[in-house]
């Protein structure tokens, strides 16, 4: 019996939604799926070497918990100030530490591990203008085609 | 009670890391072992028998006691 298998396309660069690619990756990784995510548009900045830069914006985004109630009485408009995104992702990696959420590197080491292929789509990186050289190793370079020889034999296909 | 051949302690850990940390550690038993695992995420009851389930491992107990969820897996012969 061959392995089921998971396809995901991850496209978002944030913090918050680094997330569910690479714990759903590394979770069916463990119940013995074969994972391939490919990586496209903001996507791609979940390849890259560090993961530090990535931030989480309460802009555009009402469904955010804030903090003391700051969604009653801050106004949305001040949470375009400088510093509050750096500010809100420092408290959500704060608030994650405290609860025993995984970092992000963890669950991508997880998943490298437990042979979760990880495809950068080409025609982003050369959109955006990446070198080879800024993504981590172990990574192959692809187009949609290449996503289809295994999405299209896969059992699930999540875009995320 | 079965003798238990590994121990894993995934308190403090939330989800998936209690289930990833548990098939590392499977990995280095053999089948018929057995592995106990606590863990403090109450996520975990519902996830380790739906690891049980699709990977073949049997879950030979479960239990809990003061918030630590306590799970006892046979590895897949």
């Amino acid at each position: 019996m061959s392995n089921k298998k998971l396809a995901i396309i991850a496209t978002k660069g944030t913090l918050d939604w680094a997330y569910p690619p690479f714990i759903l990756a590394s979770t069916a990784a463990a119940l013995g799926y074969d994972v391939q995510i490919f990586f496209t548009f903001y996507g791609l900045q979940l390849l890259r070497k560090s993961l530090d830069h990535l931030k989480v914006s309460s802009l555009g985004n009402p469904g955010m918990p804030m903090p003391m109630a700051m969604d009653k009485w801050f106004p949305v408009l001040a949470q375009a100030l400088p510093g509050m995104q750096s500010m809100m992702t420092m408290m959500m990696k704060q608030k994650m530490r405290s609860k025993g959420v995984a970092s992000l590197e963890d669950l991508r080491n997880l998943c490298a591990e437990a042979d979760v292929k990880m495809i950068g789509c080409q025609m982003t990186v050369d959109l955006f203008g990446f070198q080879p050289s800024d993504f981590i190793p172990g990574i192959e370079m692809g187009g949609a085609a290449t996503f289809f020889e295994f999405a299209g034999e896969s059992d699930i296909c999540l875009f995320m | 009670m079965a003798n238990i051949d590994k121990e894993l302690d995934a308190r403090g850990l939330n989800c998936p890391l209690p289930i990833l940390r548990t098939k590392k550690a499977l990995n280095d038993l053999t089948g018929g072992q057995t592995l106990r695992v606590v863990a403090t995420d109450p996520g975990a009851i519902k996830d380790f028998q739906a690891f049980a389930k699709q990977t073949g491992n049997e879950l030979v107990e479960s239990g809990e006691a003061n918030g630590e969820f306590t799970f006892v897996l046979r590895k897949k012969a």
